[in-house]
């Protein structure tokens, strides 16, 4: 019953079967189209548009967000085996035998993205607008911002692999944008290119596997290819997780791709808190359980992605310990809880619902930490060293409040969303049983008490304490353009895990496309008070070493394990040696090879016809009578031929 | 009296001519053993028309003599123009044309 026989004997998803779009829902492409209008608009209109730029830029993804809304309560209104439809928008490519179409496809896993990013959005768009308010370039942020969302849109909502690449690129273009935003900053160019490059490797895995798709079913659309999974061999099948695994790695920052996430922090706030915590790292994690009946069928990448999150999720919490920076130290966290998410949708149908249930819990409450750090880092005259910091929560009291209902839910305390959400990971983790449940499991606890330990660490050292202030800095509350997004996205903090899982209601809701687990768990289990246990365990060692005594100004020399985690457990390191130094060799060897073999070989054929008509044109001697002797020798040879020829 | 013999004679006749042409310097006698091949080319077609009792070698020998006509015209006045520049009719003079 248990181990990999769970699959068999989960609920199955049901054959995808899609309808056509009706109603409200056939103008879905305005999804889309808003926040595209709203790039297009502020980026070609340039500086005129710089007055108003903000306010478009903050209108496309609420009215996008409003049709979304208009679709979902749309979506209700059908019954729970009609709600996939699929909008036919044109012709795409049609080349002999591959036929893509661009087209849209709602249902009930779309639409949740599509709320989150919507909601999300618009909630950070509205706090960059006093967040960015001294940034003469504002509105050109906020077209890459739009920018963003359309593509990321495009990405959830595509109906065919190879939109859904073409909305994977525009996401990875907007990010390598957004990071690099202050261009003049020599680290945020850097670390725009690492992030774009990282992103190129994951998405040479995607691209395989759609090309490795067609040829194998003849065809990229998720109807086609989903309704007979079974029809390809377990190799390929196999051959193709491990591909979109590759490509889910290098979008969502997991190992061996991780490299880029800490580095992207060099990015305004409002960008990591919508694309580096709620959305773009997501996409991993849609694709993932998107091709869920490609992954059904192949039990070895299920193994692949779960070791994948289980070691990610160690890995990111491991360097959120020793992180000084405020940002760095959240992306450690969004490593982590990515990491959870990928760990639950390697499980098969008894872990995706799991999955996007965090997935969306952990939108709200990290994109409340991201902006709550950012309002921080705006008052602090973008100080973000946390041991610059301490005794913040007098002068910053919504901050602090909004901040603390974030850090509760993400450490999982009840009846907050972190609880609901990743304790159902961690029960799915164990209830797959065998050794490999039981690490995974295991893996899962361990971290749920790191995380604990470093945010409690976080709170500690920026809120409580002494300050440690430099001597400029006079922090108070931030606007409240930028505190009411963090209030609603504490409410969301504080409520969506809760909402998402109590009364299976997004179970129900999802598990008619995805599959169910084949036992639904109860509230308070083994696991869920062992993983309880560690949190108070990781909150009381936070507090003993930072609340309890002063956090010096100077990071003190650590033993081994802190300064690896100081330098991201040597990921840059082996990146360099592994990747980076080979690639420079084999350039430099092309380089030789191409001046001394290739240019060798052209300058010799010149050479050689220079050299050889110098030599003839020795010929021309001007004498008549060498000219003639030439002719008779000439026609001598022709008459001997002939005769050659006759006899 | 076989035209054979004629033959070999024109053969003979041509190779002096050829010869003439190649190591002569003075132009006159290149032309004279110009006229000289064409004369020998006259007299084999003539024989080999024997040879064959057909006439059409003595046509062609009507028109090798035009031709050999209107080539020393236009030879000597070249010949003429050339020595008026030069003062010289030695055919190695004018070799300007040298790599």
């Amino acid at each position: 019953m248990r181990g990999s026989l769970a699959i068999a004997h989960a609920v199955a998803a049901p054959a995808v079967t899609t309808m056509a779009a009706a109603g409200v829902q056939r103008a879905a492409w305005l999804l889309i189209a808003f926040p595209l209008a709203g790039a297009v608009v502020l980026l070609l209109g340039g500086r005129r548009t710089n007055r108003w730029g903000h306010l478009l830029g903050v209108a496309m993804p609420v009215a996008a967000f409003v049709y979304g809304v208009i679709a979902f309560f749309a979506m209700l209104g059908y019954p729970a085996g009609q709600r996939g439809r699929d909008l036919h928008v044109y012709s795409w490519i049609a080349v002999g035998a591959f036929k893509v179409n661009v087209g849209l496809q709602l249902d009930q896993l779309s639409i949740s993205f599509v709320l989150l990013i919507t909601g999300v959005g618009s909630l950070i768009h509205i706090f960059a607008v006093g967040y960015m308010a001294s940034d003469p370039e504002r509105r050109r942020f906020f077209g890459y911002m739009n920018l963003f969302l359309a593509s990321m849109l495009l990405l959830v909502l595509a109906d065919n692999y190879l939109l859904l690449y073409a909305g994977w690129e525009g996401v990875g273009l907007a990010s390598y944008l957004l990071i690099g935003f202050w261009q003049f900053k020599p680290t945020a160019a850097v670390a725009a290119k690492k992030a774009f490059i990282a992103n190129r490797v994951g998405d040479a895995g995607l691209s395989l596997a759609i090309m490795l798709m067609f040829t194998t079913f003849g065809t990229v659309s998720f109807s086609g290819v989903f309704s007979r999974p079974g029809s390809a061999g377990s190799g390929v099948l196999t051959a193709i997780g491990l591909l979109l695994l590759l490509g889910a790695c290098g979008k969502s920052a997991q190992l061996p791709l991780q490299s880029w996430l800490l580095d992207a922090m060099e990015g305004p706030t409002p960008v990591s808190a919508l694309i580096h915590a709620a959305t773009m790292v997501t996409a991993g994690v849609y694709l993932i359980v998107r091709s869920a009946p490609i992954f059904n069928l192949s039990p070895n990448a299920r193994l692949a992605v779960t070791v994948v999150g289980a070691a990610t999720l160690l890995f990111g919490a491991i360097i959120g310990c020793a992180k000084d920076d405020i940002k760095k130290a959240l992306a450690g966290s969004t490593m982590s809880q990515i990491g959870y998410m990928m760990l639950a949708a390697g499980l098969g149908p008894a872990g995706y619902v799991f999955a996007i249930a965090h997935l969306i819990a952990h939108g709200f409450f990290k994109a409340g930490l991201f902006l709550g750090a950012g309002s921080v880092k705006h008052e602090m005259d973008d100080e973000v060293d946390m041991r610059r910091f301490g005794g913040l929560r007098s002068v910053m009291p919504v901050t602090f409040v909004t901040f603390t209902l974030g850090y509760l839910a993400i450490i999982g305390v009840p009846p907050l969303s972190g609880f609901f959400t990743k304790d159902a990971i961690i029960e799915a983790a164990f209830a797959k049983g065998g050794t490999s449940g039981a690490i995974l499991g295991g893996a899962a606890l361990l971290g749920a008490g790191i995380t604990a330990f470093y945010m409690t660490r976080v709170m500690f050292m920026t809120f409580f304490g002494e300050r440690r202030w430099a001597e400029s800095a006079h922090p108070h509350e931030a606007p409240p353009v930028m505190t009411s997004p963090m209030v609603i996205l504490a409410v969301g903090s504080v409520g969506a895990g809760g909402f998402l899982i109590l009364g299976n209601r997004f179970m129900n809701f999802l598990s008619p496309l995805v599959g169910a687990p084949p036992v639904s768990r109860g509230l308070f289990t083994t696991a869920g008070i062992a993983s309880l246990v560690l949190v108070v365990a990781g909150v009381a060692i936070a507090w003993a070493m930072y609340g309890r005594r002063p956090v010096p100004a100077v990071a003190p020399a650590g033993r081994f394990p802190v300064v690896a985690a100081r330098k991201d457990l040597y990921g840059d390191a082996f990146n360099e040696s592994v990747l980076m130094r080979p690639g420079q060799w084999l350039t430099r060897l092309s380089v030789y090879f191409d001046n001394r073999g290739v240019d060798g070989l052209v300058n010799t054929l010149a050479a050689t016809v220079g050299g050889s008509s110098g030599r003839m044109r020795r010929l021309q001697t001007g004498f008549v009578r060498s000219y003639a002797l030439s002719m008779f020798v000439g026609a001598v040879l022709l008459v001997g031929a002939l005769l050659l020829v006759r006899i | 009296m076989s035209p054979g013999h004629f033959v070999a004679l024109a053969v003979i006749l041509f190779v002096i001519g050829a010869v003439g042409v190649l190591v002569r310097r003075n132009a006159m006698v290149v032309f004279m053993c110009v006229e000289l091949m064409l004369n020998a080319v006259n007299l084999a077609f003539v024989a080999f028309a024997r040879m064959h009792g057909a006439l059409d070698g003595q046509v062609i020998a009507f028109f090798v003599m035009v031709v050999a006509a209107a080539e020393v015209v236009v030879g000597l006045a070249i010949l003429m123009s050339i020595f008026r520049t030069r003062q010289s009719a030695s055919v190695d003079d004018p070799n300007l044309l040298k790599y």
